[in-house]
C-alpha cells in the first residue's frame, strides 16, 4: 500500500475518514430501520417458548429432530446446487460468445436471455406446465408419436428445471459485466507468450472474471435456497423456504416452526455468500490499465459463427419457452389437454388494457425507486467494505445480504407490525403509504444491486485512486470522478437486475397493498390468476409486464455497448 | 343528486326490498367501504360495480388476499384498523376473527333468507358474520382427460379410490385451503373418525398432487395437467362458463356451506359496511351470483326462478336432501389437529401412501383374474395397516392435544413432537403395509 494520508493519523481503532464514519452510520441506521428491526420482531418468535416470551433453543432441537424438516433442508441444498450448475451451462456459452466475439445482436441476445428472471409469479410456472409439464404440448405430442412422455416439471428435477431456466440469467448479467471489464492487455500478454483458444479461456480469461461468476453463481444459490413459489407450483413440499411459507401463514397456530425455519434460511444464504467472498480473498482480481475497454473482439470463422448462433439459438429457445407460452396462453381462448390452444382472441388484451395503467404506472415508479435506492447502497457498502478500513464494515454487507433469505410474507408482516402502528398526522398509518412497498421492494433487491457493484469494484485497482488522491483529489471527488465511472457497467448490471426482478416480485407487496391504486402489476395479475376466466387477462398482463421490463433492459444494454464503444475509441 | 336518487329507485324497482331501502337512506352511506376478500376479480368486479349503482356516493374498495392471509392481515393491523368488511368462503376463517373479537355483530334487516341451507346455519347465531351465498363440494373433472385416459366419470368419494383413477386426481391441502378442510370434515363426520379416514387415505393414495392454492385444483383440472380435482362447486360451474371442457359432480355424502361477509371491528366506515352486507342480501345483490363468472347458490331461495333450469337449487333439489348434517362446533374444536394429521400422514408422506396403493391395486387385479383367499386377506391387513390413525376421535378434540396447537401458555406437549410422532407412525405403518402388500402380490401371482 502506497496510499499517502490525506490527513492527519487517526487512533488506529477507527480507521476512516469522517465522512466515511457517517456513511457507515447512516446505511447501518437505514438497514437497522427497514431490515433488522422489521425482521426482528417477527423472528423473535423462534427463540422464544410457546405462549410465553421465554428465551429458549428447543424450537431449533425440534428442528434437527424433525425427519422432515432435515430432509427439506438437505433436499434444498442439493437443488441449490445443482441449479447452479444447470444455471453455468446455459449463461457460460452465452456470456462468452456475446462478449468475445463480434457478434451480430449481442444486446438482444443479452436482453433475451435476461427475460427468464422477470418472469412473474404464477404465470411462469402456469406456462411451463402448458408445453413442459405431463399434459403439456411436448409431452401429448411425444404420446401421440412415440408413445412416451418425459417428466421435465417432476419432483426435485422438475425444481431444478425450472429454477436453472428461472435463475441463469443472474450469471449471465454478471458473468457478461466481468468479462467486458478484463482488460484488454492481460489477454495480449497471454497471447504473446502463445496461450490461444480454450487455454486462454480456461487460464486467463474467466479466472480474471471470476467475481463476475461467483457473484452470480451464489446469488442463483441463495435465490433457488430462498425460493417457495416454484416449488410451491410444483407441488414439491419437502424443501426448506415452502415449509417456513406454509407454517408462517397458516392460521390459528401459534407455531415458532416456521420462523425457525426462517432463521435457518437466513444463516444459509449468509454462510453461501460468505463461502464465495473467501474463494476470493486473498487473490487480487483487479487491472489497472483501463484503457483496453475489455475483451478484444475477435472475427468468428464461419464455422465457429455457425456452432455459435448454433447453441446461442438454441439456449434461448430452451430458456424462452415459458414466454412463449405466456404469449400464447394471451391469445387462446381455451387451452386444455391439447398440444396448442383451440382458437385465438385478441379479447383478454381489451380487458387488461382497459384496467391495467395503474398497475403499470406503479410498477415503473416502484421498481425504478427501488432500483435507484439499491445501486447507491450497493455502490456505498461495496466501497465501505473492499476500500475501507471501518471496524465492522463487513456486518453491512452480511445483513444486506441476509436480505436475500428472508421470505418476503415475513418481512411482509414484520413492516406492518412495526410501521402500521405509526400514524401520520391525518389518522393514516405509515404502513399503507406506498413508500413502504418501495422500501420492501428495496430491502428485497438489495443483495442483487449489491453483489454486482461489489463484483465491479473488485476488478478494479485501488492505485487508480490512489493516483488521483495524489494528484489532489478528495475521497469524495475520487469516488465520483474516478470509481463510480469505472463501475458503470457494474452498477447498471446492478439497477437492472433490481427493477426487473422487483418489477414482478409479490409476496411481499401482497402483505402491504392496501388500495387498488397503489397496487404494481404482479398484485394485479395475482388477482386475474385466480379464476378460470382471469387465465387469459392474466397471462396477457405478465407479457404486458415482460415487455415492459425488457425494454427498459434493452435500452440498458444499448448504453453499457455505447459507453463500452465509447471508451474503446478513445484509446 | 335527487336525480340520481330517482334513477336509483327506477333502476331498482320492486325487486329491491323496502327495508333495504329506508335503511341505506336512513344512515345515508357515503364515502369509501374497504373490504378484504379472498374472491377472486371475476367475482369481486360484478358485484362492486352492482353495488356502487345500488348506494350511490360509496365506493367499494377491494383488496384481494387469500383467507389465511387476509385473516393475517386483519390480525396484524387491528391497532389502527382501516378494514370495513371481511369476506370469503371459509367460516372457520370467521370463526377465528370471531375468537380474536376482531369483528362486530351485526343484524341483517333483508327479509327471505331461511335460518338453514341443509343443516348448516345461514348465520352466525352470534350475529358476527353472514352467509350471502351457498357452495358445495364435491368431483371436477376434465372431459378431454378422461376420455383420452379411459376414466370413467366418479359419482362418489370412494369411486376416486378406484384403480383406474391412480395419479390422477388432485385436492388441495386441508391446512391451506379452508374449503377443502371443510369437505375432508364432512367426509370424516359422514362416515365417522375412522371409516372416514379409511376413505381419505384410500382416496389419497391415488393423488397425483396436493396443492397449496384452492385454485391449483381446478387450474390443473382446466388445463389437462390433472384429470380429476376435488373442489367447491363453482370453480367447475364458472370453468364450464369460460367454456373449459369439464364437469362436476356433488357425491352424496358432501354438504352445502355458507360463503360469508363480517364486519370488522372498529370498522372507519359502519355504515357503508352496512349497506354492503344488505346489498349482499338483497334480491338484487343475491341475483349477481348467478353471473357466469360466479355461478354462486345464492341463499335467498326466491332468487333461484331467475337462474336457468338447470341450476342446482339447494332448497328444492333433492339430492341436496339426502346431504348430512354438519357439525360445526365439532369440527371448529378439531380444525388444526385435523389439518396437521393430514398434512403428516398424507400430504409429506404421499409417496409412501402412493406407493402401498400401486401394489394393493395390482394384487386386486391379480384377485380378480385368479380369487385367493390368502392373498386376500393379506390385502385386507394391509388395509388396515393403511388406514391405522395415531390418534383417536376422542383424543383429536382433547385439551391436551389442542393446547400443543394453539400456542396456549399450558404446558404441554409441543407442536413438533406431536409432529415428529404421528410422521413416524404413518412411515412405520405404510412401510409395513407395503411389505404386507407385496407379499399378497406374490400369493395372488
Amino acid at each position: 500500500m502506497t496510499a499517502i494520508p490525506t490527513s492527519a493519523p487517526r487512533p488506529r481503532r477507527i480507521a476512516g475518514t469522517p465522512g466515511q464514519i457517517a456513511l457507515a452510520l447512516a446505511i447501518a441506521a437505514f438497514l437497522l430501520m427497514f431490515l433488522v428491526l422489521p425482521v426482528a420482531t417477527v423472528i423473535y418468535v423462534a427463540f422464544t417458548e410457546k405462549g410465553t416470551s421465554t428465551f429458549t433453543l428447543v424450537n431449533f432441537y425440534d428442528f434437527v429432530r424433525t425427519e422432515l424438516f432435515m430432509r427439506s433442508l438437505w433436499n434444498s441444498f442439493y437443488v441449490s446446487a445443482m441449479s447452479v450448475v444447470w444455471a453455468s451451462v446455459f449463461a457460460l456459452p452465452l456470456a462468452y460468445l456475446t462478449t468475445r466475439f463480434v457478434f451480430r445482436g449481442a444486446a438482444i441476445v443479452q436482453t433475451l436471455g435476461f427475460l427468464p428472471l422477470i418472469m412473474p409469479p404464477f404465470v411462469g410456472a402456469v406456462a411451463m406446465q402448458l408445453f413442459f409439464g405431463r399434459n403439456g404440448s411436448v409431452n401429448l405430442l411425444l404420446d401421440d408419436w412415440f408413445g412416451f412422455k418425459i417428466d421435465f416439471m417432476e419432483g426435485l428435477n422438475g425444481v431444478i428445471f425450472v429454477q436453472s431456466v428461472h435463475y441463469f440469467p443472474f450469471i449471465l448479467i454478471n458473468l457478461s459485466a466481468a468479462l467486458r471489464n478484463v482488460d484488454r492487455a492481460m489477454e495480449e500478454a497471454a497471447q504473446n507468450l502463445g496461450s490461444s483458444g480454450f487455454r486462454l479461456f480456461r487460464r486467463i480469461v474467466f479466472p480474471l472474471a471470476m467475481p463476475g461468476y461467483l457473484a452470480g453463481a451464489s446469488l442463483v444459490f441463495v435465490k433457488v435456497f430462498d425460493d417457495l413459489a416454484t416449488p410451491l407450483l410444483l407441488n414439491v413440499k419437502d424443501m426448506l423456504a415452502p415449509q417456513a411459507y406454509l407454517r408462517v401463514t397458516s392460521i390459528g397456530i401459534a407455531d415458532p416452526m416456521g420462523y425457525v425455519i426462517s432463521v435457518v434460511l437466513i444463516i444459509a444464504s449468509v454462510l453461501a455468500m460468505w463461502l464465495s467472498a473467501r474463494a476470493l480473498k486473498g487473490r487480487d482480481y483487479a487491472t489497472t490499465q483501463r484503457g483496453g475497454g475489455g475483451l478484444a473482439k475477435r472475427m468468428m470463422t464461419p464455422m465457429e459463427a455457425v456452432f455459435g448462433y448454433g447453441i446461442v439459438i438454441l439456449i434461448l429457445a430452451l430458456v424462452l419457452a415459458p414466454h412463449l407460452g405466456l404469449l400464447l396462453l394471451s391469445f387462446a381462448t381455451i387451452w386444455s389437454f391439447s398440444p396448442l390452444p383451440d382458437a385465438y382472441t385478441i379479447a383478454h388484451y381489451g380487458r387488461v388494457f382497459g384496467e391495467s395503467s395503474v398497475y403499470i404506472k406503479n410498477t415503473l415508479i416502484y421498481a425504478s425507486i427501488a432500483g435507484g435506492i439499491d445501486v447507491v447502497l450497493g455502490v456505498a457498502i461495496a466501497y465501505l467494505v473492499l476500500r475501507t478500513k471501518l471496524i465492522g464494515r463487513e456486518w453491512l454487507d452480511w445483513m444486506a445480504t441476509a436480505a436475500l433469505a428472508i421470505p418476503g410474507v415475513v418481512l411482509g408482516i414484520g413492516y406492518l407490525r412495526t410501521f402500521y402502528g405509526i400514524t401520520l398526522p391525518d389518522g393514516t398509518p405509515l404502513a399503507a403509504l406506498w413508500i413502504t412497498i418501495v422500501m420492501a421492494l428495496a430491502i428485497r433487491r438489495l443483495p442483487y444491486a449489491l453483489r454486482a457493484c461489489y463484483a465491479a469494484l473488485q476488478q478494479i485497482s485501488v492505485s487508480l485512486e490512489e493516483a488521483a488522491e495524489n494528484l489532489g483529489a478528495t475521497k469524495a471527488r475520487t469516488v465520483r470522478r474516478i470509481v463510480v465511472p469505472l463501475m458503470a457497467g457494474g452498477i447498471l448490471a446492478g439497477f437492472v437486475t433490481s427493477f426487473s426482478t422487483a418489477a414482478v416480485e409479490l409476496s411481499a407487496t401482497l402483505m402491504l397493498v392496501q388500495s387498488n391504486s397503489d397496487a404494481p402489476l404482479a398484485y394485479g395479475l395475482y388477482v386475474f390468476m385466480q379464476s378460470a376466466a382471469g387465465r387469459g387477462p392474466g397471462a396477457a398482463l405478465g407479457v404486458v409486464a415482460v415487455i415492459l421490463v425488457a425494454a427498459c433492459t434493452f435500452l440498458s444494454h444499448l448504453i453499457i455497448e455505447r459507453s463500452q464503444k465509447a471508451k474503446g475509441m478513445g484509446h | 343528486m335527487l336525480n340520481r336518487r330517482t334513477a336509483l329507485a327506477a333502476t331498482l324497482g320492486l325487486s329491491l326490498s323496502a327495508s333495504f331501502t329506508t335503511i341505506a337512506l336512513a344512515q345515508a352511506p357515503a364515502g369509501k367501504v374497504t373490504v378484504v376478500t379472498s374472491f377472486s376479480k371475476d367475482v369481486t368486479d360484478p358485484i362492486k360495480k352492482a353495488f356502487e349503482k345500488a348506494v350511490p356516493g360509496v365506493t367499494l374498495e377491494v383488496q384481494n388476499r387469500n383467507t389465511n392471509a387476509g385473516v393475517k392481515y386483519v390480525e396484524e393491523t387491528k391497532a389502527n384498523n382501516q378494514v370495513d368488511l371481511f369476506w370469503a368462503s371459509a367460516p372457520d376463517a370467521f370463526e377465528v376473527l370471531k375468537g380474536k373479537k376482531l369483528l362486530t355483530a351485526y343484524k341483517p334487516k333483508a327479509t327471505g333468507i331461511p335460518e338453514k341451507i341443509g343443516s348448516y346455519p345461514i348465520n352466525d347465531p352470534a350475529g358476527f358474520y353472514f352467509g350471502f351465498a351457498a357452495s358445495g363440494y364435491g368431483i371436477m373433472w376434465n372431459d378431454r382427460y378422461a376420455k383420452a385416459n379411459k376414466l370413467p366419470e366418479p359419482k362418489e368419494w370412494q369411486d376416486l379410490a378406484k384403480p383406474v383413477f391412480y395419479d390422477h386426481v388432485s385436492i388441495a391441502a386441508p391446512s391451506r385451503s379452508g374449503t377443502t378442510h371443510l369437505t375432508i370434515e364432512t367426509i370424516l363426520q359422514g362416515e365417522g373418525w375412522d371409516k372416514g379416514w379409511r376413505t381419505i387415505k384410500e382416496m389419497a393414495g391415488n393423488f397425483r398432487s396436493i396443492n397449496e392454492r384452492s385454485f391449483g385444483v381446478p387450474e390443473q383440472v382446466n388445463s389437462g395437467q390433472v384429470g380429476v380435482g376435488i373442489v367447491i362447486d363453482f370453480f367447475a360451474f364458472s370453468a364450464q362458463a369460460s367454456g373449459f371442457p369439464v364437469k362436476f359432480v356433488y357425491p352424496s355424502v358432501t354438504t352445502v356451506v355458507p360463503a360469508n361477509v363480517g364486519i370488522i371491528a372498529n370498522p372507519p366506515n359502519k355504515a357503508a359496511a352496512e349497506a354492503f352486507i344488505e346489498f349482499l342480501l338483497s334480491p338484487t345483490g343475491q341475483e349477481v351470483l348467478l353471473e357466469p363468472g360466479i355461478r354462486r347458490l345464492p341463499v335467498n331461495p326466491a332468487v333461484y326462478a331467475k337462474a336457468g333450469a338447470d341450476y342446482p337449487n339447494p332448497f328444492t333439489d333433492p339430492r341436496f336432501q339426502k346431504m348430512i348434517g354438519f357439525d360445526v362446533d365439532k369440527s371448529e374444536g378439531r380444525t388444526a389437529v385435523v389439518d396437521t394429521l393430514f398434512d403428516q400422514i398424507i400430504s409429506f408422506q404421499l409417496d409412501g401412501l402412493k406407493g402401498v396403493n400401486k401394489v394393493l391395486h395390482e394384487v386386486d387385479a391379480a384377485l380378480a383374474k385368479k380369487p385367493n383367499d390368502k392373498a386376500k386377506a393379506m390385502a385386507e391387513e394391509a388395509r388396515v395397516l393403511l388406514a391405522a390413525m395415531p390418534v383417536t376421535e376422542a383424543q383429536a378434540a382433547s385439551p391436551e392435544l389442542r393446547g400443543a396447537f394453539t400456542g396456549g401458555k399450558e404446558k404441554g406437549a409441543r407442536q413438533a413432537e406431536v409432529e415428529a410422532q404421528w410422521a413416524s407412525f404413518a412411515r412405520d405403518n405404510y412401510a409395513k403395509a407395503k411389505a404386507k402388500a407385496e407379499e399378497a402380490l406374490k400369493a395372488a401371482k
